[in-house]
Protein backbone atom coordinates (compact mmCIF):
# COMPACT_ATOMS: atom_id res chain seq x y z
CA UNK A 1 0.00 0.00 0.00
CA UNK A 2 1.30 3.46 -1.09
CA UNK A 3 1.32 6.38 1.54
CA UNK A 4 -1.56 7.49 -0.41
CA UNK A 5 -3.74 5.04 -0.28
CA UNK A 6 -3.23 4.42 3.89
CA UNK A 7 -6.51 5.93 5.10
CA UNK A 8 -5.87 9.04 6.66
CA UNK A 9 -8.37 11.62 8.45
CA UNK A 10 -6.57 14.49 9.34
CA UNK A 11 -5.20 17.04 6.42
CA UNK A 12 -1.82 16.98 6.23
CA UNK A 13 0.29 20.34 7.70
CA UNK A 14 1.79 22.89 5.56
CA UNK A 15 4.36 25.80 6.69
CA UNK A 16 3.02 28.90 5.31
CA UNK A 17 5.43 32.00 4.49
CA UNK A 18 4.26 35.60 3.19
CA UNK A 19 5.75 38.40 1.89
CA UNK A 20 5.02 41.28 3.25
CA UNK A 21 5.57 43.85 0.29
CA UNK A 22 7.26 43.42 -2.96
CA UNK A 23 11.07 43.85 -2.45
CA UNK A 24 10.88 41.85 1.09
CA UNK A 25 11.53 38.25 1.58
CA UNK A 26 8.99 35.66 2.21
CA UNK A 27 8.42 35.23 6.32
CA UNK A 28 7.56 31.93 7.96
CA UNK A 29 4.33 32.87 9.38
CA UNK A 30 2.87 29.93 10.68
CA UNK A 31 1.24 26.59 9.29
CA UNK A 32 -2.11 24.73 8.47
CA UNK A 33 -3.77 21.91 7.73
CA UNK A 34 -5.21 21.50 3.93
CA UNK A 35 -5.76 18.55 1.25
CA UNK A 36 -3.22 19.83 -1.15
CA UNK A 37 -1.37 22.77 -2.38
CA UNK A 38 -3.79 24.81 -3.81
CA UNK A 39 -5.75 24.80 -1.04
CA UNK A 40 -3.01 25.47 1.43
CA UNK A 41 -2.82 28.97 -0.17
CA UNK A 42 -6.08 29.22 -0.36
CA UNK A 43 -6.69 28.70 3.58
CA UNK A 44 -3.16 30.44 3.57
CA UNK A 45 -4.72 33.75 2.65
CA UNK A 46 -7.84 33.01 4.62
CA UNK A 47 -5.71 32.59 7.57
CA UNK A 48 -2.45 34.45 7.33
CA UNK A 49 -3.66 37.92 4.87
CA UNK A 50 -6.93 38.90 6.12
CA UNK A 51 -6.06 42.35 7.11
CA UNK A 52 -3.34 42.77 3.77
CA UNK A 53 -0.53 41.20 5.47
CA UNK A 54 1.18 39.94 2.64
CA UNK A 55 1.44 40.13 -1.48
CA UNK A 56 2.59 36.76 -1.90
CA UNK A 57 2.53 33.41 -0.77
CA UNK A 58 4.52 30.37 -0.40
CA UNK A 59 3.20 26.35 1.59
CA UNK A 60 5.23 24.12 1.76
CA UNK A 61 4.57 20.51 3.35
CA UNK A 62 6.01 20.42 6.83
CA UNK A 63 7.06 17.09 6.38
CA UNK A 64 9.36 17.91 3.71
CA UNK A 65 11.41 20.44 5.80
CA UNK A 66 14.73 19.17 7.09
CA UNK A 67 16.07 21.56 10.23
CA UNK A 68 19.33 21.72 12.26
CA UNK A 69 18.91 19.63 15.82
CA UNK A 70 18.64 22.16 18.77
CA UNK A 71 21.10 19.77 20.49
CA UNK A 72 23.91 20.81 17.51
CA UNK A 73 23.30 24.39 18.32
CA UNK A 74 26.67 24.71 20.20
CA UNK A 75 28.52 22.64 17.59
CA UNK A 76 26.77 24.99 14.90
CA UNK A 77 27.23 28.33 15.70
CA UNK A 78 29.58 28.49 18.65
CA UNK A 79 32.54 28.51 16.27
CA UNK A 80 31.52 31.69 14.75
CA UNK A 81 31.87 33.43 18.47
CA UNK A 82 35.25 34.46 18.51
CA UNK A 83 35.70 35.64 14.48
CA UNK A 84 34.96 39.39 15.27
CA UNK A 85 37.28 40.08 12.33
CA UNK A 86 34.08 39.14 10.10
CA UNK A 87 32.67 41.88 11.05
CA UNK A 88 33.55 45.94 9.32
CA UNK A 89 33.77 47.04 13.22
CA UNK A 90 36.53 45.07 14.05
CA UNK A 91 38.69 47.52 11.81
CA UNK A 92 39.64 50.70 13.15
CA UNK A 93 40.64 52.81 10.53
CA UNK A 94 42.07 56.56 10.27
CA UNK A 95 39.31 59.29 11.16
CA UNK A 96 39.64 60.71 7.21
CA UNK A 97 38.71 57.00 5.78
CA UNK A 98 36.60 55.59 8.95
CA UNK A 99 33.26 55.96 6.88
CA UNK A 100 34.53 53.24 4.13
CA UNK B 1 -10.97 35.53 23.18
CA UNK B 2 -9.69 33.66 26.21
CA UNK B 3 -10.15 30.60 28.43
CA UNK B 4 -9.86 32.09 31.81
CA UNK B 5 -9.03 28.87 34.32
CA UNK B 6 -6.74 27.74 31.36
CA UNK B 7 -4.51 26.25 34.96
CA UNK B 8 -7.65 24.31 36.32
CA UNK B 9 -6.50 20.82 35.73
CA UNK B 10 -6.27 17.53 37.46
CA UNK B 11 -3.89 17.46 40.69
CA UNK B 12 -2.05 13.93 40.05
CA UNK B 13 -0.18 15.40 36.40
CA UNK B 14 3.18 16.12 38.54
CA UNK B 15 5.07 12.82 38.95
CA UNK B 16 8.15 13.33 40.40
CA UNK B 17 9.70 10.15 39.09
CA UNK B 18 13.16 11.84 37.51
CA UNK B 19 16.34 10.19 36.77
CA UNK B 20 18.98 11.87 37.81
CA UNK B 21 20.15 12.62 33.80
CA UNK B 22 16.11 14.34 33.54
CA UNK B 23 16.81 16.67 36.91
CA UNK B 24 19.68 17.69 35.64
CA UNK B 25 18.29 19.00 32.46
CA UNK B 26 15.21 20.20 34.06
CA UNK B 27 17.90 22.41 36.27
CA UNK B 28 19.53 23.89 33.37
CA UNK B 29 15.58 24.47 31.70
CA UNK B 30 14.91 26.25 34.78
CA UNK B 31 18.24 28.67 34.56
CA UNK B 32 17.36 29.14 31.10
CA UNK B 33 14.16 30.14 31.90
CA UNK B 34 14.99 32.38 34.69
CA UNK B 35 17.15 34.28 32.05
CA UNK B 36 14.34 35.15 30.06
CA UNK B 37 15.44 32.83 27.43
CA UNK B 38 12.52 31.28 24.87
CA UNK B 39 11.99 27.75 24.30
CA UNK B 40 11.24 26.28 20.89
CA UNK B 41 9.66 23.04 19.92
CA UNK B 42 12.17 21.05 19.57
CA UNK B 43 14.33 21.78 22.66
CA UNK B 44 14.17 19.61 25.54
CA UNK B 45 11.35 20.49 28.67
CA UNK B 46 9.88 18.82 31.23
CA UNK B 47 6.83 16.43 30.45
CA UNK B 48 4.64 18.10 32.70
CA UNK B 49 5.41 21.80 31.01
CA UNK B 50 4.92 20.06 27.66
CA UNK B 51 1.58 18.85 29.14
CA UNK B 52 0.34 22.11 31.00
CA UNK B 53 1.28 23.47 27.84
CA UNK B 54 -1.14 21.43 25.61
CA UNK B 55 -3.73 21.80 28.41
CA UNK B 56 -3.40 25.32 27.99
CA UNK B 57 -3.12 26.19 23.98
CA UNK B 58 -5.61 23.73 23.29
CA UNK B 59 -8.09 24.87 25.82
CA UNK B 60 -7.31 28.71 24.51
CA UNK B 61 -8.27 27.52 20.72
CA UNK B 62 -10.91 25.57 21.75
CA UNK B 63 -12.37 28.78 23.69
CA UNK B 64 -11.63 30.88 20.40
CA UNK B 65 -13.83 28.46 18.43
CA UNK B 66 -16.60 28.17 20.59
CA UNK B 67 -16.75 31.59 20.84
CA UNK B 68 -17.64 32.37 17.56
CA UNK B 69 -20.93 30.54 18.22
CA UNK B 70 -22.78 33.09 20.65
CA UNK B 71 -22.10 35.57 17.83
CA UNK B 72 -23.01 33.76 15.20
CA UNK B 73 -26.65 33.66 16.56
CA UNK B 74 -26.83 37.81 15.73
CA UNK B 75 -25.30 37.38 12.36
CA UNK B 76 -28.29 37.50 10.42
CA UNK B 77 -30.15 40.30 13.05
CA UNK B 78 -27.59 42.55 13.09
CA UNK B 79 -29.00 46.10 12.52
CA UNK B 80 -27.38 47.19 9.54
CA UNK B 81 -24.98 46.31 6.75
CA UNK B 82 -22.15 48.02 8.65
CA UNK B 83 -22.69 45.97 11.85
CA UNK B 84 -22.92 42.72 10.00
CA UNK B 85 -19.67 43.09 8.37
CA UNK B 86 -18.16 44.20 11.35
CA UNK B 87 -19.57 41.01 13.11
CA UNK B 88 -18.47 38.32 10.21
CA UNK B 89 -14.81 39.88 9.83
CA UNK B 90 -14.64 39.46 13.96
CA UNK B 91 -15.85 36.52 14.00
CA UNK B 92 -13.60 34.92 10.58
CA UNK B 93 -11.15 36.39 13.53
CA UNK B 94 -11.60 34.20 16.27
CA UNK B 95 -11.64 31.55 14.06
CA UNK B 96 -8.28 32.72 12.73
CA UNK B 97 -7.29 32.76 16.66
CA UNK B 98 -8.40 29.36 16.81
CA UNK B 99 -6.09 28.08 14.07
CA UNK B 100 -2.92 29.96 14.87
CA UNK B 101 -3.48 28.39 18.43
CA UNK B 102 -4.08 24.89 17.36
CA UNK B 103 -0.88 25.42 15.31
CA UNK B 104 0.99 26.13 18.35
CA UNK B 105 -0.23 23.50 20.33
CA UNK B 106 0.61 20.73 17.64
CA UNK B 107 4.35 22.27 17.79
CA UNK B 108 4.35 19.99 21.01
CA UNK B 109 3.85 16.80 19.44
CA UNK B 110 0.07 16.36 19.61
CA UNK B 111 -2.77 15.83 16.44
CA UNK B 112 -5.30 18.58 16.13
CA UNK B 113 -8.26 15.60 15.65
CA UNK B 114 -6.67 14.25 18.88
CA UNK B 115 -7.58 17.92 20.59
CA UNK B 116 -10.62 18.33 18.63
CA UNK B 117 -11.99 14.51 19.89
CA UNK B 118 -11.12 16.03 23.35
CA UNK B 119 -13.51 18.85 22.80
CA UNK B 120 -16.52 16.80 21.68
CA UNK B 121 -15.98 14.15 24.75
CA UNK B 122 -15.96 16.69 26.97
CA UNK B 123 -12.69 16.11 28.63
CA UNK B 124 -11.28 19.44 27.69
CA UNK B 125 -12.75 22.60 28.65
CA UNK B 126 -13.16 26.01 26.73
CA UNK B 127 -13.56 29.63 28.24
CA UNK B 128 -16.85 29.53 30.41
CA UNK B 129 -18.02 32.92 29.06
CA UNK B 130 -19.52 31.29 25.93
CA UNK B 131 -21.81 29.22 27.99
CA UNK B 132 -23.82 32.09 28.73
CA UNK B 133 -26.68 33.02 26.08
CA UNK B 134 -26.28 36.26 23.66
CA UNK B 135 -30.24 37.29 24.12
CA UNK B 136 -30.12 41.09 22.55
CA UNK B 137 -27.65 42.91 19.93
CA UNK B 138 -26.58 44.78 22.76
CA UNK B 139 -25.01 41.52 24.13
CA UNK B 140 -22.94 41.77 20.83
CA UNK B 141 -21.60 45.18 21.62
CA UNK B 142 -20.87 44.27 25.41
CA UNK B 143 -18.86 40.84 24.38
CA UNK B 144 -17.00 43.12 21.88
CA UNK B 145 -16.50 45.71 25.16
CA UNK B 146 -16.01 43.20 27.85
CA UNK B 147 -15.50 39.78 27.14
CA UNK B 148 -12.84 40.91 24.28
CA UNK B 149 -11.43 43.17 26.86
CA UNK B 150 -10.93 40.71 29.79
CA UNK B 151 -9.71 38.94 27.18
CA UNK B 152 -6.71 41.23 25.88
CA UNK B 153 -5.97 42.21 29.50
CA UNK B 154 -5.33 38.44 29.96
CA UNK B 155 -3.39 37.89 26.84
CA UNK B 156 -0.81 40.66 26.48
CA UNK B 157 0.95 38.81 29.11
CA UNK B 158 1.15 35.87 27.03
CA UNK B 159 2.95 37.53 24.14
CA UNK B 160 5.98 36.76 26.83
CA UNK B 161 5.16 33.60 27.36
CA UNK B 162 8.39 30.86 27.87
CA UNK B 163 6.96 28.72 25.11
CA UNK B 164 8.09 30.89 21.60
CA UNK B 165 5.21 29.35 19.31
CA UNK B 166 2.44 29.94 22.03
CA UNK B 167 4.09 33.85 22.09
CA UNK B 168 4.56 34.40 18.79
CA UNK B 169 0.70 33.25 17.73
CA UNK B 170 -0.24 35.76 20.78
CA UNK B 171 1.42 38.68 19.64
CA UNK B 172 -0.64 37.72 16.34
CA UNK B 173 -3.64 37.52 18.21
CA UNK B 174 -3.64 41.03 20.36
CA UNK B 175 -2.17 42.99 17.34
CA UNK B 176 -6.26 41.50 15.88
CA UNK B 177 -8.09 41.41 19.33
CA UNK B 178 -7.91 45.34 19.91
CA UNK B 179 -10.32 45.87 16.79
CA UNK B 180 -12.97 43.78 18.60
CA UNK B 181 -12.44 45.76 21.66
CA UNK B 182 -13.08 48.66 19.99
CA UNK B 183 -16.01 48.12 18.10
CA UNK B 184 -17.71 46.47 20.61
CA UNK B 185 -17.80 50.07 22.29
CA UNK B 186 -18.62 51.75 19.64
CA UNK B 187 -21.84 49.60 18.69
CA UNK B 188 -22.89 50.41 22.39
CA UNK B 189 -22.12 54.16 22.20
CA UNK B 190 -23.94 54.00 19.22
CA UNK B 191 -26.90 53.00 21.04
CA UNK B 192 -26.00 55.17 24.12
CA UNK B 193 -25.96 58.34 22.18
CA UNK B 194 -28.41 57.97 18.98
CA UNK B 195 -30.69 55.37 20.43
CA UNK B 196 -34.52 55.26 21.81
CA UNK B 197 -34.58 54.70 25.69
CA UNK B 198 -35.45 50.95 24.94
CA UNK B 199 -32.17 50.53 23.36
CA UNK B 200 -30.03 52.51 26.10
CA UNK B 201 -31.80 49.96 28.32
CA UNK B 202 -30.67 47.20 26.39
CA UNK B 203 -27.43 48.31 26.72
CA UNK B 204 -27.70 48.19 30.59
CA UNK B 205 -29.52 45.04 30.55
CA UNK B 206 -26.57 43.34 28.36
CA UNK B 207 -23.81 44.91 30.94
CA UNK B 208 -25.92 44.14 33.90
CA UNK B 209 -25.77 39.96 32.44
CA UNK B 210 -22.20 40.16 31.71
CA UNK B 211 -20.05 41.92 34.13
CA UNK B 212 -19.54 39.24 36.53
CA UNK B 213 -19.28 36.69 34.40
CA UNK B 214 -16.51 38.73 32.87
CA UNK B 215 -15.02 39.20 36.42
CA UNK B 216 -14.63 35.31 36.83
CA UNK B 217 -12.59 35.17 33.24
CA UNK B 218 -9.41 35.77 34.85
CA UNK B 219 -10.02 32.79 36.76
CA UNK B 220 -10.16 31.84 40.59
CA UNK B 221 -7.91 33.64 43.47
CA UNK B 222 -4.66 33.33 43.32
CA UNK B 223 -4.54 31.56 46.81
CA UNK B 224 -6.83 28.72 45.25
CA UNK B 225 -5.60 28.61 41.70
CA UNK B 226 -3.74 25.27 41.42
CA UNK B 227 -1.29 25.68 39.04
CA UNK B 228 -0.39 29.30 38.76
CA UNK B 229 2.27 29.00 41.22
CA UNK B 230 3.97 26.32 38.68
CA UNK B 231 2.99 28.43 35.36
CA UNK B 232 4.60 31.13 36.96
CA UNK B 233 7.50 29.48 37.33
CA UNK B 234 7.79 28.27 34.04
CA UNK B 235 7.23 31.69 32.62
CA UNK B 236 3.99 30.16 31.04
CA UNK B 237 2.00 33.19 32.82
CA UNK B 238 3.49 36.14 33.71
CA UNK B 239 0.91 38.02 36.18
CA UNK B 240 -1.62 36.17 38.83
CA UNK B 241 -5.34 36.22 38.51
CA UNK B 242 -6.54 38.86 41.02
CA UNK B 243 -3.96 42.05 39.47
CA UNK B 244 -5.68 41.17 35.95
CA UNK B 245 -9.04 41.44 37.25
CA UNK B 246 -7.97 44.57 39.38
CA UNK B 247 -6.61 45.76 36.20
CA UNK B 248 -9.65 45.26 33.68
CA UNK B 249 -12.17 46.42 37.10
CA UNK B 250 -10.10 50.01 36.65
CA UNK B 251 -10.16 49.97 33.03
CA UNK B 252 -13.99 49.67 32.52
CA UNK B 253 -15.12 51.94 35.23
CA UNK B 254 -13.58 54.81 33.18
CA UNK B 255 -15.09 53.18 30.30
CA UNK B 256 -18.71 52.88 31.92
CA UNK B 257 -18.51 56.42 32.85
CA UNK B 258 -17.91 57.60 29.26
CA UNK B 259 -20.39 55.04 28.15
CA UNK B 260 -23.43 56.12 30.54
CA UNK B 261 -23.88 52.90 31.85
CA UNK B 262 -23.96 50.91 35.82
CA UNK B 263 -22.06 48.35 36.34
CA UNK B 264 -23.98 46.13 38.49
CA UNK B 265 -21.97 46.34 41.77
CA UNK B 266 -23.34 48.71 44.58
CA UNK B 267 -20.03 48.28 46.05
CA UNK B 268 -17.86 49.54 43.19
CA UNK B 269 -15.84 52.55 44.02
CA UNK B 270 -12.82 54.17 43.91
CA UNK B 271 -10.17 53.76 46.74
CA UNK B 272 -8.40 56.66 46.88
CA UNK B 273 -5.73 54.91 49.43
CA UNK B 274 -5.10 51.71 47.38
CA UNK B 275 -5.25 53.96 43.92
CA UNK B 276 -7.80 51.35 42.73
CA UNK B 277 -11.38 50.31 42.75
CA UNK B 278 -12.97 48.27 45.11
CA UNK B 279 -15.84 46.26 44.17
CA UNK B 280 -17.85 43.10 46.00
CA UNK B 281 -17.46 39.64 45.92
CA UNK B 282 -17.79 37.21 43.12
CA UNK B 283 -19.70 33.92 43.22
CA UNK B 284 -17.50 31.47 42.52
CA UNK B 285 -19.95 28.79 43.28
CA UNK B 286 -21.72 30.08 40.05
CA UNK B 287 -18.14 30.30 38.48
CA UNK B 288 -17.72 26.72 39.05
CA UNK B 289 -21.41 25.38 38.13
CA UNK B 290 -20.65 26.86 34.67
CA UNK B 291 -17.22 25.36 34.59
CA UNK B 292 -18.93 22.52 35.48
CA UNK B 293 -20.96 22.21 32.62
CA UNK B 294 -24.07 23.37 34.13
CA UNK B 295 -24.08 27.15 32.51
CA UNK B 296 -27.09 28.21 30.35
CA UNK B 297 -25.81 27.20 27.09
CA UNK B 298 -23.22 24.61 27.70
CA UNK B 299 -24.98 21.73 25.97
CA UNK B 300 -26.04 23.95 23.04
CA UNK B 301 -22.48 25.04 22.41
CA UNK B 302 -20.76 21.61 22.63
CA UNK B 303 -23.36 20.07 20.95
CA UNK B 304 -23.31 22.97 18.03
CA UNK B 305 -19.45 22.13 17.71
CA UNK B 306 -20.11 17.92 17.11
CA UNK B 307 -22.51 18.63 14.82
CA UNK B 308 -20.35 21.30 12.84
CA UNK B 309 -17.75 18.62 13.18
CA UNK B 310 -19.74 15.67 11.72
CA UNK B 311 -21.50 17.66 9.11
CA UNK B 312 -18.05 19.12 7.38
CA UNK B 313 -16.66 15.04 7.69
CA UNK B 314 -17.53 14.46 4.10
CA UNK B 315 -16.09 17.46 2.82
CA UNK B 316 -12.75 17.10 4.70
CA UNK B 317 -12.43 13.32 3.06
CA UNK B 318 -13.80 14.40 -0.33
CA UNK B 319 -11.10 16.95 -0.67
CA UNK B 320 -8.37 14.08 0.49
CA UNK B 321 -9.65 11.88 -1.76
CA UNK B 322 -9.52 14.57 -4.08
CA UNK B 323 -5.81 15.73 -3.93
CA UNK B 324 -4.66 12.08 -3.86
CA UNK B 325 -6.36 11.04 -6.61
CA UNK B 326 -4.57 14.38 -8.33
CA UNK B 327 -1.06 13.19 -6.51
CA UNK B 328 -1.81 9.35 -8.33
CA UNK B 329 -2.69 11.17 -11.88
CA UNK B 330 0.48 13.23 -11.46
CA UNK B 331 2.85 10.16 -10.97
CA UNK B 332 0.79 8.55 -13.71
CA UNK B 333 1.55 11.31 -16.34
Amino acid sequence: MSENDKPRAEWPLWEVFVRARAGLDHKHCGSLHAPDAKMAIQLAREVYTRRQEGCSIWVVPSAQITASDPGDKDMLFDPMEDKVYRHPTFYELPEAVNHM
Amino acid sequence: MYTQAMDLAPKDERKAVRTAGEAELERRFEARIDEGDYVEAKDWMPEHYRRTLVRQISQHAHSEVVGMLPEGNWVTRAPTLKRKCILLAKIQDEGGHGLYLYAAAETLGVSRDGLIDALHAGKAKYSSIFNYPTLNWADIGVIGWLVDGAAIMNQIPLTRCSYAPYARAMIRICREESFHQRQGFDALNVMMREGTEAQRAMVQDAVNRWWWPCLMMFGPPDKDSTHSEQSMRWGIKRIGNDELRQKFVDATAQQARVLGVTLPDPLLKWNEERGHHDFGPIDWAEFWRVVGGNGPCNRERLDARVKAWEDGAWVREAALAHARKQALKGAAA
